[in-house]
């Protein structure tokens, strides 16, 4: 399509690439994850595989929201919902994952619970303000990026006193997760899947900077490269990471100079911490319990918060056995490698979390990519 | 009885639920309203159906129902759409459209200002297409069993000789063509939505297509393949569509589908893919490859296609997969859609 934009020119793309192959080593092969289900969308939407070298690899990581949201949580949000008295409100990607049996939020909607799509927090409160009568619960979830939008909707509703306005929070963050990816045993001690450097979202960096990498580039020796969501910031990124393997350094960079700084925004951080602190320990799907990899609402928000006003039980619902996101989310496999992939799971019947969204590395296969597949053999055009 | 003798209430009235009961105010509506609009000699007969002599030849005959949030949007309203949406479906079979029939689902309490609204642009349409509203039919519903109103209508046109387009007549090596920009009418009508607000400056593309068609009919004749309008689910809805009938491959170009920079940012915004937005007046048509540039260049000379463009092409496939090469080079799928396009969060 005609972009003019300055970072979708193909031009700079092809460029890029042959930069990408010249500096790539052909005696070596190159590793990189890409965190953000943000990014694995960019490679995918835009063929960026096509344009890389053989022996350069993308692994697609676990960095999308609605993917990794437990589908225990998922019921427990429904459950909720079906109360009489609940208004449940919640962003419009969330609406479709499916929870145990099938049952998504949609599908609960059209049976009768109130359930309402927003396109912010300040949305929702609107709606506990206009409608009192209602309890308004906001189904959170979101990396380090929706959890300061999320916290300011607290304080807001604590000094308006908003008396049925609460929140379900499921705000995970992004460096405790890539630490247990780096920490699971295939990738540290048996070393089977080598993960030579990572590409670091620049919009959570945008809130927490890019110090918390610092640890990784330090203790694991990873380069980590913090980049924008455009295509051409990918593939800058994955330049910046090549030349840091090439130079055998391990540190953090910063692609994505227009907003992030190494602090990030204090302010921000500041809101979030006056609100939230950190879970001992959360389920991630397709990862299992991660510690410290989550936000629950502080004590002096609790009449804020959901989990302490309605009775939620959580009940565990483990996702189909032979569903191998957990390897996939880890570099160990790949989607084609799955023997449910694209025959009893597709993205409109995902059997895992991979599969849920255009941002995980199964759904962006399937949508995208699978005709790249042995079994789907490309057909140039002649 | 006075009362019954006043006119339509144009102005400030609302649709009752005895507008529908076939009673006095139905008569009123129907006369001082439809008929007053649509004007022609076969529905001021009264008659419960239309009737006209049918030449030699194939027919066709298409119907739809239109729903749309909301009924006004910037460029059109539900009533325009109404027409123009079966007006381009008939004459999707590169036929000439001539003939259609309205039918009303009214929810008590629509200002009858909005209905005149909707009906005078009903009219309109049906004037620049060239066709006649025949027959119809009106009911009310309670407040909150319908959505302010519901339009069905029917539409039947006449195949010119030896023109038989058909979905399963795309041939590797034929040429994808498409009339103009994507997305227009979709992020038109979001642009309004409730919730969604958001400044804008484009217009939904809602335009009937016959007189397109014609120019294309001409030109290519028979070597036009199949011609489709990509509404609902968009390009990707109907060039899937395509491939599935003809059991082919398609493999477009990224940057030869003609997008207007607005409707790109707004997609960006949104987190949609223009793909799969839906358009009222762009038409997809696969055409023999010694015809294409003729069928382009006829497109091109109409101000329904000034910005057609030639976006790609039929390849051999088995598994029917629609292909696009992005503008960096690489290569993707455009699958079906799964679900419908949800605006994601971050
Ligand atoms: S294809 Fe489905 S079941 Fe297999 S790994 Fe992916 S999400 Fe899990």
């Amino acid at each position: 399509m005609k972009y003019v934009d300055e970072f979708r020119d193909g031009k700079i793309a092809r460029r890029l690439a042959a930069a990408i192959a010249e500096a790539a080593d052909p005696a070596r092969d190159y590793r990189f994850m890409e965190f953000c289900g943000g990014h694995t969308h960019a490679i995918s939407r835009y063929g960026i595989e096509d344009l890389l070298p053989d022996n350069v690899r993308m692994i697609h990581g676990p960095g999308c929201p609605v993917c990794v949201l437990p589908v225990g949580r998922v019921d427990a949000a429904i459950r909720l919902a079906r109360r009489p008295e609940v208004t449940l409100l919640t962003y419009g990607d969330l609406m479709r994952v499916p929870g145990s049996g099938g049952v998504s939020l949609l599908r609960a909607k059209a049976e009768g619970a109130d359930i309402r799509m927003v396109y912010s927090t300040l949305d929702a409160l609107k709606i506990a303000e206009s409608e009192p009568d209602r309890e308004v619960v906001f189904f959170a979830i979101g990396f380090e990026t929706t959890t300061p939008p999320t916290a300011l909707a607290l304080k807001l509703a604590k000094n308006k006193g908003l008396a049925n306005f609460t929140v379900y929070s499921n705000h995970v963050l992004t460096p405790a997760a890539i630490s247990h990816i780096l920490e699971s045993p295939e990738v540290r001690k048996l070393g089977t899947v080598r993960i030579d450097g990572f590409i670091g979202p620049a919009h959570v960096s945008t809130v927490i900077g890019t110090r918390p990498y610092d640890y990784f580039a330090e203790e694991f020796e990873k380069p980590v490269v913090v980049a924008g969501f455009e295509p051409l910031d990918v593939m800058q990124a994955i330049l910046m990471l090549v030349t840091q393997v090439n130079d055998g350094r391990h540190v953090v960079e910063n692609q994505y100079v227009r907003a992030v700084r190494p602090e990030g925004n204090l302010t921000a951080q500041r809101e979030v911490a006056e609100v939230f602190e950190l879970r001992e320990s959360f389920e991630w799907r397709g990862l299992g319990e991660v510690p410290y990899s989550a936000l629950r609402i502080r004590p002096a928000y609790a009449g804020f918060d959901a989990e302490k006003r309605f009775d939620i039980p959580y009940v565990p619902a483990p996702d189909n056995p032979a569903c191998d996101c957990g390897a996939i989310l880890r570099g160990v496999k790949e989607p084609r490698d799955c023997k449910l992939f694209g025959t009893v799971c597709t993205p409109e019947t995902p059997m895992g979390s991979c599969m849920v969204s255009s941002e995980g590395a199964c759904a962006a296969h399937w949508t995208y990519g699978r005709f790249r597949d042995p079994a789907g053999a490309r057909r140039k055009a002649s | 009885m006075k009362a019954n003798n006043r006119k339509l209430d144009l102005k400030s009235g609302r649709v009752e639920l005895s507008h529908g009961s076939g009673g006095r105010a139905m008569a009123k509506l129907v006369g001082e309203l439809f008929h007053a609009a649509f004007a022609n000699a076969e529905l001021l007969k009264g008659n419960d159906q239309a009737a006209f002599s049918v030449e030699a030849g194939r027919m066709v005959m298409s119907t739809d129902g239109y729903v749309v949030t909301p009924l006004f949007f910037p460029g059109g309203n539900i009533g325009d759409l109404a027409v123009n949406g079966t007006v381009n479906d008939v004459a999707m079979a590169g036929a000439t459209p001539l003939w259609l029939s309205a039918a009303f689902v009214i929810e008590e309490g629509l200002p009858l200002a909005d209905l005149k609204a909707i009906v005078d642009a009903m009219a309109e349409a049906a004037r620049t297409a060239g066709v006649a509203i025949v027959t119809g039919d009106t009911k009310v519903v309670e407040r909150g069993k319908a959505d302010g109103v519901f339009i069905t209508t029917t539409g039947v046109g006449v195949v010119p000789d030896g023109l038989a387009l058909s979905a399963d007549r795309a041939r590797p090596g034929d040429v994808v063509i498409l009339s103009g920009t994507i997305g227009d009418h979709g992020i038109a009508v979001m642009s309004k939505r409730e919730n969604l607000s958001f400044e804008t400056a484009i217009v939904s593309d809602s335009m009937a297509l016959n007189g397109l068609v014609a120019a294309m009919v001409a030109a290519g004749g028979d070597a036009i393949r199949v011609m489709r309008d990509p509404t609902r689910g968009g390009l990707a809805a109907t060039l899937n569509e395509l491939a599935e009938s003809s059991r082919v491959g398609i493999v477009v170009e990224e940057e030869a589908i003609p997008i207007r920079a607005e409707v790109a940012a707004a997609c960006e915004l949104l987190g949609l893919d223009p793909l799969y937005v839906a358009n009222e007046g762009k038409l997809v048509a696969i055409v023999a490859p010694d015809k294409a540039e003729a069928v382009l260049a006829a497109m091109q000379a109409d101000s329904a296609g000034r910005d057609a463009a030639i976006v790609g092409r039929v390849v051999e496939d088995d598994h029917h997969f629609v292909q696009m090469t992005t503008a960096f080079g690489g290569g993707r799928m455009v699958d079906w859609l799964s679900g419908d396009q949800l605006p994601r969060i971050c």
